[in-house]
């Protein structure tokens, strides 16, 4: 039965929030390790080999950007950042170097589980290799390079194409500004963050029903968009 | 071919000089050889044409003289009012240059450019309002005589016989950017005058028969053709040099007028110094003029004059200097060589008896160089200058001379009463001896004419009292004669020399005395940490070493003069204003209100002036250039030293704000961290209590439940005050980016989704909203603030509007809500902090919400206001700046591949 578990690896120093999303998450059929310094976490997430990581990024012997490089020299497990509102920039560097998602202090039980089930899900897709995508009314044929909404061919610039498909490949996964550019303009541009908004905004007029609530390409504040199916 | 290049630092230099020109006004001078030959009316026609092409004409003064013709052509044009000047219980009229500058227009007119203006304006010549009026970049259009021309004064004075004291210096004639000769035949002008359509001034009617001769009209009018010819011939210099047409190579052979002291030294000063004037102004190079001290001035008035010479000189383009040595010919030549001027322009000496050893100075200097050229002016023979100022001061000086002279015969006498005793019992060759050694005495103690007065009365008394026979002055033995004749010329050349060497070793040790001043203060300078100090310091030095009053004004902030304390005197602030705006000195000994008791000194640091200094110098007499470049040094020394202090306060300012921005920031961080974390724990624990088996029951989960929304609640409060501490403080760094508004719109309507649950959200944003500069995360907290009000202080189910639209310089958002507004005059007491709309409410909240929004919004420059529409319910409008968004959207970066 054991065997079956998804694990899950919680690096954090405030006992009272590991022993909740310890509970929460056995809660939920998952199999949670614990782990109160940096340097104890590598070492679990080496011998565990847990499927997602649960990281704060306040941790008291070093920097949690410094544990996802590490992580990522040799694993693309999921990983959650556990962040205090109002460090925008802090939560910017843990997604450049590789985290997946992020959660804001405080949290409830039901948001943290959804956020794990939805990194999970992704993992799943991800490997479909399916060429055909299709959210609310639009459809994707990724192979033939078309993009349709209620049946009717949607033309997209080769700008909001890139986009398009860069963000559907990842999607419950939050994207910065930064890789965005990086990924549809080149490295050269980093410093034109307006780029990214200006197209976003296109884009979101083409397939959103409301632009200003969207449901499927949704912003995040200060840091940069996240995609919903 | 080379040659033929111009020197790019010479265009470069020129191309300097062109911009500096075409930001000064422009100056038309008319230019005639006497009163009477129409230059006000040429200036009147002239103008009148500028008028009718357009250009903003305005007489600023014009002297009709109460001529038909000229009052005519005057008619009508806009005449600026002169302004009342009170003067010896009459009240004058006199020209307004504060008007004037005020007024601004595009020419103005000022007639008779010599004019002088009362005591007590702001600059003793009307010339000196002219260039203040170029400066501002106001045209002027001017009349002057040649009589009137600086260098040319006493050559007109010959031949007329009628000295003129008003003058313009050469130089502003020179650089006028037009000048209009107005000529008129003698004769016709001798007929006009007996028509008597000149005007003459009372005091000229009396010489009037012998100025207007034919002859004197003649020479005048030659004058002013050369003058003008000569002016004509320099612009065709310069052009030829600017463009290179053939290469004119500027001479380095600078002059050097040698001023000499002494009797009548004024008026032979001023002769050599014109001359010289005149003849660098004919070789375009650049002159000197040196005054060599080789004593103390026991006459005060023959130092003034110097003083006079030199200022003259000065005015006339000069650089001047006065030189302390113990001989004239090394000083000069010295100064000649270390300032490569190689013409010497010095006096004819004619002196009708001299010593056959002694030398002129001319001959001294060709003996010490034989490289450099004299040039010698004839000077005039009567020294009459100096014989009428002579008397008054000489009674002055009196008391002092005569206390010299008798105490060198009383010296004298007691060397004879001192020596009798020993008459027998030495030999008289010592007895000689014993007088000399008096006679040095003297000359050390009372200087030159004592110590030969001492020299002849020894002598006598040494014949009389000594050589037999005694009490006679029969001599016995002839040989005693050469002794008379070695022991007066020894007394004489000892005496000579020793006092000379007093006043040499005076003058050192006075320069020494203010180096070492100087040099002191500055020492004291570099340690001082207040401006204050520096006052002190700077008023000390010049109270101790000149004895002189003086009041320093240092600019604060806002560039106003504050006066520092320990002032011992008070300056006009006009003056002091004047000098500061301008960076130049006025007031005593300068052009500008030299009526004022203080010379103030602009400070000028590196950066910028740090205030003026004034110095009240007691007296009436000119400043000694030597003792105004002292008081230069001071001025900038104080300056540098007020700069310093003000750099050491913004580092030491910058590093305090610093070092508490740091603390603050961590400390909050602390704050912020040690009270989240058991809220953050708190949260989840009744999260997962809810999960626990057995399932609790409906009571239990209430009990959970409101456990939770307490502990959400103490969050949202905590994150509330420390947002407020933080934007309190100006810890808040805005993250600007440019971006679109309807993002923040979304992503506060999404955080908000809970709260508005259910209620229809109407949007409404213009088409054409540009980018907008701003922090997203707070702004999103200013529009999330807004909505939660909203949803709390309306009723369920009510809809919400959101609009936006973009106006000139902003771009304005507005949310309305359906419910029962806000209370009525409490529309900016929302805004205040810890204010709540309705006080016994029991919604939740502690009011820092919108005085959160408020202070974002102001960081971003932008407002944010709350009103009650009409058709009730409350409105909130957000304005951001537009600014200047970035053009390019990275649209171009990638070809069309799609189709």
């Amino acid at each position: 039965m054991s065997e079956n578990k998804p694990r899950v690896l919680i690096v954090e120093d405030e006992s009272d929030i590991r022993r909740f999303v310890r509970m929460a998450l056995e809660s939920e059929g998952y199999e949670a390790y614990e782990a109160d310094t940096l340097k104890r976490g590598l070492i679990e997430a080496g011998t565990r080999r847990p499927e997602l990581v649960m990281l704060d990024l306040g941790l008291p012997d070093g920097d949690g950007v410094d544990f996802i490089r590490e992580l990522r020299a040799w694993t693309g497990i999921p990983v959650i950042v556990l962040s205090a509102r109002g460090a925008e920039s802090d939560k910017i560097g843990a997604l450049d170097a590789g985290a997946d998602d992020y959660l804001v202090k405080p949290f409830g039980a039901g948001e943290l589980l959804a956020r794990v089930r939805a990194q999970f899900r992704r993992h799943a897709y991800a490997d479909s290799g399916e060429s055909l995508v299709s959210f609310g009314d639009v459809r994707i044929d990724l192979a033939r390079r078309l993009v349709e909404r209620n049946g009717q061919p949607l033309h997209l610039t080769p700008i909001e194409y890139r986009l398009l498909t860069f963000l559907v490949a990842q999607p419950d996964r939050v994207i910065t500004h930064r890789q965005l550019l990086t990924k549809v303009w080149g490295p050269s541009h980093l410093e034109d963050l307006h780029y990214v908004r200006v197209h976003m905004a296109n884009l979101r007029k083409k397939i959103e029903r409301d632009p200003s609530m969207p449901k499927h390409v949704l912003t995040e504040s200060g840091i940069g968009y996240r995609f919903v199916l | 071919m080379d040659s033929e290049r111009p020197d790019p630092d010479k265009l470069l230099s020129q191309v300097q000089a062109d911009e500096a020109k075409a930001r000064r006004g422009k100056l038309k001078i008319f230019f005639g050889a006497s009163a009477g030959v129409g230059k006000t009316y040429a200036m009147l026609g002239d103008a009148r044409q500028q008028l009718l092409q357009g250009t903003d004409v305005v007489i600023g003064v014009v002297e009709t003289h109460g001529r038909m013709e000229t009052e005519v052509m005057a008619d009508g044009m806009e005449r600026l009012p002169l302004r009342d000047v009170p003067y010896r219980h009459r009240i004058l009229k006199e020209f307004d240059i504060d008007g004037a500058l005020a007024r601004k227009p595009a020419t103005i007119l000022m007639d008779e450019l010599a004019h002088s203006n009362v005591a007590g304006s702001r600059h003793p010549k009307r010339w000196q309002d002219v260039q203040e009026l170029l400066d501002a970049g106001i045209d002027v259009y001017s009349t002057i005589n040649v009589q009137h021309l600086e260098s040319l004064n006493d050559i007109v004075s010959g031949i007329t016989g009628i000295r003129v004291w008003e003058t313009v210096p050469d130089r502003l004639f020179d650089e006028a950017d037009e000048v209009v000769v107005v000529d008129f035949p003698p004769d016709e002008l001798i007929e006009r005058l007996r028509q008597g359509k000149v005007y003459l001034p009372e005091q000229a009617k009396l010489a009037s028969k012998n100025f207007f001769r034919k002859g004197n009209l003649l020479a005048l009018r030659e004058l002013s053709l050369r003058r003008a010819a000569n002016r004509v011939d320099d612009e065709m210099q310069a052009y030829r040099k600017r463009s290179s047409t053939a290469p004119v190579w500027p001479t380095r052979e600078s002059l050097l007028a040698c001023v000499e002291g002494g009797k009548g030294g004024g008026e032979r000063g001023e002769k050599i110094v014109r001359s010289c004037a005149r003849l660098a102004a004919q070789f375009d190079v650049p002159w000197h003029a040196v005054h060599v001290e080789t004593r103390n001035y026991a006459d005060e008035q023959q130092h003034q004059e110097m003083l006079r010479v030199l200022k003259l000189a000065q005015d006339l383009g000069a650089t001047t200097a006065t030189l302390s040595a113990p001989a004239i010919a090394p000083a000069l030549v010295r100064y000649a060589r270390e300032h490569n001027l190689s013409r010497l322009v010095m006096g004819r000496s004619h002196r009708r008896w001299r010593w056959p050893w002694q030398q002129t100075i001319g001959e001294a200097i060709e003996g010490e160089a034989g490289d450099l050229d004299i040039l010698r002016v004839a000077l005039p023979r009567k020294t009459r200058g100096g014989n009428e100022g002579g008397g008054k001061s000489r009674r002055g000086a009196a008391p002092v001379h005569w206390k010299g002279y008798a105490a060198a015969i009383a010296i004298c006498g007691a060397t004879t009463l001192a020596a009798t005793p020993l008459l027998g019992r030495i030999e008289l060759t010592n007895i000689v001896m014993l007088f000399l050694l008096a006679i040095v005495g003297v000359a050390l103690a009372f200087g030159r004419g004592p110590a030969v007065l001492a020299a002849f009365v020894g002598v006598g008394l040494f014949d009389f009292f000594f050589v037999p026979p005694r009490f006679s002055f029969a001599v016995s033995d002839i040989q005693y004669l050469i002794t008379f004749a070695v022991m007066l010329v020894v007394a004489l050349v000892v005496g000579q020399l020793t006092a000379g060497l007093r006043v040499q070793v005076a003058a050192v040790t006075e320069r020494e005395r203010r180096i070492s001043g100087l040099y002191e203060m500055s020492r004291e300078l570099s340690a001082t940490l207040l401006p204050e100090q520096v006052a002190e310091i700077g008023i000390r030095f010049l109270a101790t070493e000149f004895g002189f009053k003086s009041v320093l004004l240092f600019a604060d902030d806002e560039d106003k003069l504050q006066i520092m304390p320990g002032a011992t005197t008070d300056v006009d602030m006009g003056v002091a204003s004047w000098a500061f705006e301008r960076g130049v000195a006025a007031g005593r000994g300068t052009d500008t209100l030299p009526a004022s008791k203080c010379l103030v000194l602009p400070l000028k640091a590196t950066m910028r002036l740090r205030g003026v200094l004034a110095v009240e110098p007691g007296g009436s007499g000119l400043l000694d250039p030597e003792l105004r470049r002292v008081l230069d040094t001071c001025a900038s020394l104080l300056a540098i030293s007020v700069e310093r202090i003000h750099y050491i306060d913004i580092a030491q300012k910058t590093t305090v704000q610093m070092e508490s921005e740091r603390l603050r920031n961590s400390l909050l961080s602390a704050i912020s961290h040690d009270l989240r974390t058991p809220l953050a724990s708190l949260v989840g624990l009744a999260d997962t209590l809810q999960m626990t088996r057995p399932v609790p029951t409906g009571q239990q989960l209430e009990v959970i439940q409101s456990m939770r929304n307490s502990a959400t609640r103490m969050n949202t409060l905590v994150g509330n005050l420390l947002d407020m501490a933080r934007l309190e403080s100006g810890a808040v760094q805005l993250n600007r980016q440019w971006q679109p508004l309807e993002e923040v719109i979304g992503t506060a309507l999404g955080a908000c989704a809970s709260l508005l649950n259910g209620r229809p959200i109407r949007t409404d944003l213009a088409a054409d909203l540009p980018l907008l500069h701003f922090d997203a995360v707070l702004i999103e907290r200013v529009l999330v603030n807004v909505l939660e009000n909203a949803s709390k202080y309306t009723p369920a189910g009510t809809p919400i509007e959101i609009r936006a639209h973009a106006e000139t310089d902003d771009v304005v958002l507005r949310i309305d809500d359906h419910g029962p507004g806000l209370p009525r005059g409490r529309e900016e007491a929302i805004f205040e902090k810890f204010e709540r709309g309705r006080r016994e409410s029991a919604t939740p909240g502690v009011g820092l919400g919108l005085t959160i929004c408020r202070a974002i919004m102001q960081a971003h420059g932008g407002t944010i206001r709350g009103e009650t529409r009409k058709e009730g319910g409350a409105s909130f409008v957000v304005t951001l700046p537009r600014g200047k968004p970035p053009a390019d959207d990275g649209g171009e970066e990638l070809p069309d591949t799609q189709s």
